[in-house]
């Protein structure tokens, strides 16, 4: 089982993000669970959202405490949330940003695992033309955690976007785009 | 046959009773002899009458019937004795004990 | 053929209800329970089901907005939380006494205060005593099939009472999982069609619903509630074997886990079930005899069955999501046992309060409540009410 957990804040889209990812795998045939650790609804205040993905079905129902991979969509949550509490050494923290590992890895409480950046803003502006984090970090997770096939990522990613989007067409491509360069841009 | 609110009283059991004390028959109300709470209860004078009517729809018991439209004597069964039809009637054709 | 998806409890409760497809449901939106009506007047306005969705001010009227259509003949139903239930307080009573099977679906959570969005099963266990019939779920999976069978169970002639088809508020309603959907031709023939007997807008038939029963009568009526509540034990069995046969899913009053040859077990209700059965499986790998009794019917309380499956058991941990202020543990610690004292038995239990307004439980608190159970059985004394994750 792959547990994964969401730093993002209101508003960002991490929830949409983790459903997504959801999704991607389970159309792959896998078991899922995503879910966010709900309060009351407020923009911009830090919430947490929760990824399962297994070969059988999961009966758990607690959060997670010890997730295999931690994904920050917003950096500046890196001075007000431990990031890495409870995370596995042999898995990894992804985080959004534009600066090196270095500046980043202060941050991260003495952790040892692995550690991966991408720089959402940029692939969200040059593709999207907007902040959108959530995409850009969806495929960053993808290509971490490997819980899904690239090529199966991209393809079922499409026929979710043309069923969300089956109103503004227009952005469909502009997301898969941001897909696409994410895969790439993550270091 | 659906039991009938006739055949429901005091002495029913548990089982004996409708699901819900639902009633499902209409004007159940007839079973059900309000006149015994009558202290008085008015009196009809046919001589004094004009069938003019006004007392039939001021009765809250209906219990002044009509037919052929003439009203009949009281139904004294459902009669509560309130008086209000001795006040309603403008020719003095019913009367009533302690009523003007 | 069953249709391999993923979707929230809510979502899950919302589909089910599409293919029921009521007549009549008046709502008002709390969360988290808002989402289902939200989900169920697209699939209105989209014309997938005939129902008359009623929008309505206040959850007092949604419920007597739904008893009434169900008073008239119509297969009804509302949806809730929490305070929402709270102030449907005097129309619970009324629809279970009038005896209207119309359907409530509770998304379990805490009311107030302090004020809290979160699960706990206070709401409905407030209401336990309304004459409802109370079935409850582990997963999305249990909370679609519930909703399946529940009118089937209300609606039986020899039952005719309300049911609340209830979930863990967030985490079975709003977590998305796998699970597999009917076909919408097997549900619609599944659940047949609404026909009452007696019903207001019968133009053969002239009815009364609800007359004013004097003390002579009081009695009487509150037992026929009760024997009616009896009967759903065989109906509920009866209709979930039937369900099995179509779906492959079979379930019970409640179910059973790894408890044929255990020792030490605990009795919960709901999501928290889960967990527990990892907690239980890992257990199990050292060799240690533990199981688990998950409570699916709190209305009826089926005691006597649970006594039975519990007759081998050294040491019962009962699990409470809802306090009761008895100051000797929460509602379902007092049913289990008084179901053990009648049975006879007396295995040594201990009480547990967990996971209100929301407060997480984890496999590892699970590990910890089997261990305390077996000091207790190797003559351990411990607090014989206790609350779990509590900081002190």
């Amino acid at each position: 089982m792959i547990e994964i957990r969401w730093h993002g804040r209101g508003g960002q889209g991490a929830k949409t993000a983790a459903m997504l990812l959801a999704d991607v795998a389970f159309f792959t045939g896998k078991y899922v669970q995503a879910f966010p650790e709900y309060g009351p609804e407020r923009m911009g205040a830090p919430v947490t959202v929760y990824n399962r993905i297994d070969d059988k079905n999961i009966r758990v129902h607690s959060n997670i405490y010890q997730p295999d991979y931690s994904i920050v969509v917003d950096e500046s949550l890196l001075e007000v949330v431990n990031v890495t509490a409870g995370l596995k050494r042999d898995g990894a923290v992804i985080v959004n940003t534009n600066r090196p590992k270095e500046e980043i890895i202060p941050h991260l409480h003495g952790y040892e695992g692995e550690l991966y950046t991408i720089d959402a803003r940029k692939v969200s502006m040059e593709t999207l033309g907007k902040y959108f984090p959530n995409t850009p970090m969806l495929a960053a997770v993808v290509k971490v955690t490997k819980a899904v096939d690239e090529e199966t990522f991209l393809k079922e990613m499409e026929g979710s976007f043309q069923k969300k989007f089956a109103t503004k067409p227009e952005v469909i491509e502009g997301n898969l785009a941001a897909l696409r360069m994410a895969l790439k841009e993550v270091k | 046959m659906a039991l009938q609110a006739k055949d429901i009283n005091e002495k029913s059991t548990w089982q004996e009773i409708t699901e819900g004390n639902q009633i499902w028959e209409p004007a159940t109300s007839k079973h059900f002899n309000t006149g015994e709470w009558a202290k008085d209860q008015p009196v009809f004078m046919e001589e004094k009458c004009t069938q003019c009517l006004l007392c039939t729809p001021v009765c809250p018991d209906s219990a002044i019937p009509v037919r052929d439209k003439k009203r009949l004597d009281f139904d004294y069964n459902h009669c509560k004795g309130c008086g209000i039809c001795v006040k309603a009637c403008p020719f003095s054709a019913i009367t009533m004990e302690g009523v003007k | 053929m069953a249709k391999r998806e993923r979707l929230s409890g809510n979502e899950a409760a919302a589909i089910a209800l599409r293919q029921i497809n009521p007549d009549v449901f008046p709502a008002f939106p709390i969360t988290p329970s808002t989402e289902i009506p939200e989900y169920f007047s697209k699939f209105v306005a989209d014309g997938l089901v005939d129902t008359e969705f009623i929008p309505v001010e206040s959850e007092h009227s949604s419920m007597s907005a739904a008893l009434g259509a169900e008073a008239a003949g119509a297969r009804s139903l509302t949806a809730t939380s929490s305070c929402g239930m709270a102030l449907m307080w005097e129309e619970l009573y009324v629809a279970a006494s009038d005896r209207l099977p119309l359907l409530l679906a509770l998304v379990n959570r805490a009311l107030s205060g302090p004020i809290n969005i979160n699960c706990d099963h206070s709401d409905s266990m407030g209401a336990r005593d309304a004459g409802w019939i109370q079935l409850y779920a582990e997963s999305n999976q249990e909370v679609y099939d519930n909703f399946v069978m529940a009118y089937r169970i209300a609606e039986h002639k020899d039952v005719r009472l309300p049911i609340m088809v209830c979930q863990d508020g967030f985490i079975t309603s709003h977590a998305v999982q796998n699970m597999e959907l009917l076909e919408d031709e097997e549900v619609k023939n599944f659940v047949g069609e609404y026909e009452p007997e007696h019903y207001l807008l019968n133009p053969k038939e002239s009815m009364a619903v609800g007359p004013y029963g004097v003390s002579n009568y009081y009695m009487e009526s509150k037992f026929a509630q009760v024997q009616a509540m009896k009967n759903v034990k065989k109906v509920a069995v009866e209709v979930m074997d039937e369900f099995a046969k179509m779906s492959g899913r079979q379930y019970g009053l409640f179910e059973e886990y790894r408890l044929k040859d255990a020792e030490y077990a605990i009795v919960i209700i709901g999501s928290a079930a889960g967990t527990a059965k990892d907690a239980i499986d890992r257990l199990r790998e050292e060799g240690r005899k533990v199981g688990l009794l998950k409570i699916r019917f709190f209305r009826p309380f089926p005691g006597e069955e649970i006594a039975a499956a519990l007759s081998k058991v050294k040491v019962v941990g009962v699990m409470d999501r809802a306090e009761s202020f008895s100051t000797q543990g929460g509602p379902l610690g007092s049913e289990t046992l008084a179901a053990l004292h009648r049975a006879g038995n007396t295995a040594k239990t201990v009480e547990y309060m967990y996971g209100l307004g929301g407060r997480d439980i984890k496999v590892e608190d699970f590990w910890q409540i089997f261990d305390e159970l077996e000091e207790v059985g190797n003559g351990k004394t411990v607090d014989g009410y206790q609350y779990i994750g509590l900081r002190k």
